[in-house]
């Protein structure tokens, strides 16, 4: 019943696209592709769909081969960034569509059909033309569509970017309800984002992606405190975590010549040397007793105030849980929670996590 | 503000509708007058300022033999030639846009733009460097003079408006709902049928009305390619000429032969303007 997605590669022209992607997906389970832009989350979702073929690698459903099935035989829903509907059928005739295409009886869709629109919230809109739907009520459609098939495989990219603030919020509840029902334990979901926050309240298995290539899976809880890389780490944290060279030496974790941070104690026994040092933007925080630093740029968003700051060649951002403008140039003094402090080799490797044992 | 641009803006409307209305109002006045009406100064208002005739358009549907050209047969083989070639055209021409737009063709140098190029390209030569190997061409085949040889060449000339006209119509359609389609079950055939095609009324409505018009209003390989048998009304009106221009007859060939320009134009207005067809898919 699994999708097991062997060692694929696509590479079409000097940049791989997909980069020996090798993943496992289970019915009854959500999954979080999390990568930024471009980075190879659609190639992979098209893959799965029967879109695009990978030049190596095999990818196998229930056990037969996928790669040899034609995307019109493979049995997936797809759910797109931008509301992509039929836009000569009325909202009726878009969700039956792939169930009229399938042959199913005419009871029989008639009552899917139902229940797909029950769910997402379109009854009254049955005879309505698309055109005449506000965004979210299109991607409704199209998210009944997906379901109404009943698809083994349901993916779904960035379906919720494109709406705004507020029916994103409320169409993402939805969702987990949506997909923690009876019907969803028979099929794999699989639903790509950019969005480290959406991710992580999806709350399934997180596949952080980068240029093509897995950099980790697991759960949100796992790749949020002990990302494997220190890329990992700004992918899954929004803003990015903040990375920067560093070295230890006689217990002291020298960032610059002026910011210089006494080691706690958990940090002790790591050897005198030089890594890249990861706190999150949340982990800063404004303390008189604190490091200078120059304000770059200050941007409000929501009740915090992101604070692009330098000293120096270090670069970071911090998060102030409070709205605040700050001029450019402003001097603001900055400390770090030392408790909360993450190492990476200079490779990328992680070497220290607060939440290692 | 607002009243001045709302006035400018009549202003210029009715200053262009009357820059386009005045020929046609002009035909239709000298349709009815005869010799010395046309030469007799300018006059506007029948019975008012000129005896009106019917002498202009009788000579129209009178046989030759009684001094007439009668365009009844040339005019059903115009209709015919244009609507054919045209049909033809946006089918095949739809049919290799599609193409053009979603996938991708490579032999050696050449690509998906210099076929689309290739197609357009037809339409900047001038039509005097093709004459001669149409008619070489049809002469070969037997078709010279002949309804099926003027369809056949008519293709060339408007099918690449239709392959210009229906790939920029396609590269505007997202490829997603042809990828939606397929993953709905359609196999590429289907979801062509099904779902590409009914949303691309507008565009082949926009593709056939060039068409008709641009085949409609050929004289040049009309002239060239047809002799006696058969006649398109083009030629045919151009047959009035003789040593003084019948002006009179030559402005109710003109209405005549606009006509059918006008009622397509009407219909596809009508059928775009509904709106949602147009802005269907963005």
């Amino acid at each position: 019943m699994s999708l097991l997605i062997d060692h694929i590669s696509l590479k079409p022209t000097e940049e791989y696209h997909l980069n020996d992607v090798t993943l496992n997906f289970n019915p009854g389970k959500m999954y979080t592709i999390l990568g930024r832009t471009l980075s190879g989350k659609t190639t992979l979702l098209k893959t799965i769909a029967g879109l695009q073929t990978p030049d190596s690698g095999s990818i196998k459903f229930e056990g037969a081969d996928f790669l040899s099935v034609p995307v019109w035989n493979r049995n997936v829903a797809m759910v797109y960034q931008q509301f992509i509907n039929y836009p000569h059928l009325n909202v009726i005739e878009n969700i039956s569509f792939p169930l009229k295409q399938r042959k199913m009886e005419e009871n029989i869709i008639e009552k899917e059909v139902k229940e797909a629109m029950e769910k997402v919230g379109l009854i009254g809109f049955e005879l309505r033309k698309i055109q005449e739907l506000s965004g979210g009520q299109q991607q409704r459609v199209a998210l009944a569509r997906s379901l109404a098939k009943k698809a083994k495989i349901l993916l779904l990219d960035e379906p919720l970017v494109n709406l705004d603030y507020k029916l994103r919020e409320g169409l993402r509840e939805e969702f987990k309800k949506l997909f923690s029902g009876s019907e969803a334990s028979k099929s794999i979901l699989i639903y790509a984002s950019t969005d480290p926050l959406e991710a992580m309240q999806l709350n399934g298995d997180i596949i952080v992606i980068d240029e093509g290539k897995v950099l980790q899976t697991g759960s949100a809880k796992e790749v949020f405190e002990n990302p494997a890389t220190a890329k990992v780490a700004e992918i899954t944290n929004d803003p990015a975590m903040n990375i920067n060279k560093g070295h230890i030496q006689d217990n002291t974790l020298v960032m610059n010549n002026n910011v210089q941070i006494q080691i706690p104690d958990q940090l002790k026994s790591i050897p005198n040397g030089d890594y890249q040092v990861g706190i999150r933007a949340t982990d800063l925080f404004l303390d008189d007793n604190g490091f200078s630093f120059d304000v770059e740029i200050s941007e409000i968003s929501g009740s915090e105030t992101f604070l692009h700051l330098r000293n120096n060649d270090l670069k970071c951002v911090a998060t102030i849980e409070e709205v605040k403008t700050y001029e450019a140039n402003e001097v603001v003094k900055i400390n770090f929670d030392k408790s909360k402090i993450y190492l990476f080799k200079e490779t990328g490797e992680l070497l220290h996590s607060p939440y290692q044992q | 503000m607002p009243k001045l641009y709302t006035f400018l803006k009549y202003f210029f409307v009715i200053l262009w509708a009357c820059f386009v209305i005045a020929p046609f109002l002009w035909a239709i006045s000298t349709s009815f007058k005869d010799f010395n009406s046309v030469t007799g100064g300018a006059t506007y208002i029948p019975w008012l300022q000129f005896e009106p005739t019917l002498d202009g358009w009788s000579v129209l549907f009178k046989p030759g033999s009684q001094g007439g050209i009668n365009i009844i047969g040339p005019y059903f083989n115009s209709i015919f030639v244009t609507l054919t070639a045209s049909l033809i055209s946006i089918v095949l021409g739809t049919l290799a846009a599609y193409a053009l737009s979603r996938y991708t063709f490579k032999a050696g140098f050449v690509k998906n733009n210099d076929i689309t190029f290739f197609f357009i390209s037809q339409r900047i030569m001038p039509p005097v460097v093709l004459s001669i190997p149409f008619f070489l061409f049809l002469s070969t085949l037997g078709l010279l003079d002949s309804l099926a040889g003027l369809i056949l060449v008519y293709i060339v000339l408007l099918m690449p408006i239709a392959v210009w006209i229906m790939v920029d119509f396609f590269n505007r359609v997202p490829k997603e709902i042809d990828e939606t389609a397929l993953i709905d079950g359609c196999n590429p055939f289907q979801a062509f049928f099904k779902v590409v095609l009914p949303n691309s009324v507008p565009g082949m409505l926009v593709a056939g009305l060039f068409c008709i018009i641009f085949g409609w209003i050929d004289f040049f390989f009309a002239f060239i390619l047809t002799f006696t048998k058969v006649q398109l009304l083009p030629v045919k009106i151009v047959a009035l000429n003789s040593s003084i221009t019948p002006w009179w007859s030559l402005s109710a060939a003109a209405l005549v032969s606009v006509a059918p320009l006008i009622i397509v134009a009407f219909i596809v207005e009508r059928y775009l303007s509904k709106g949602n067809l147009s802005g269907a898919l963005k």
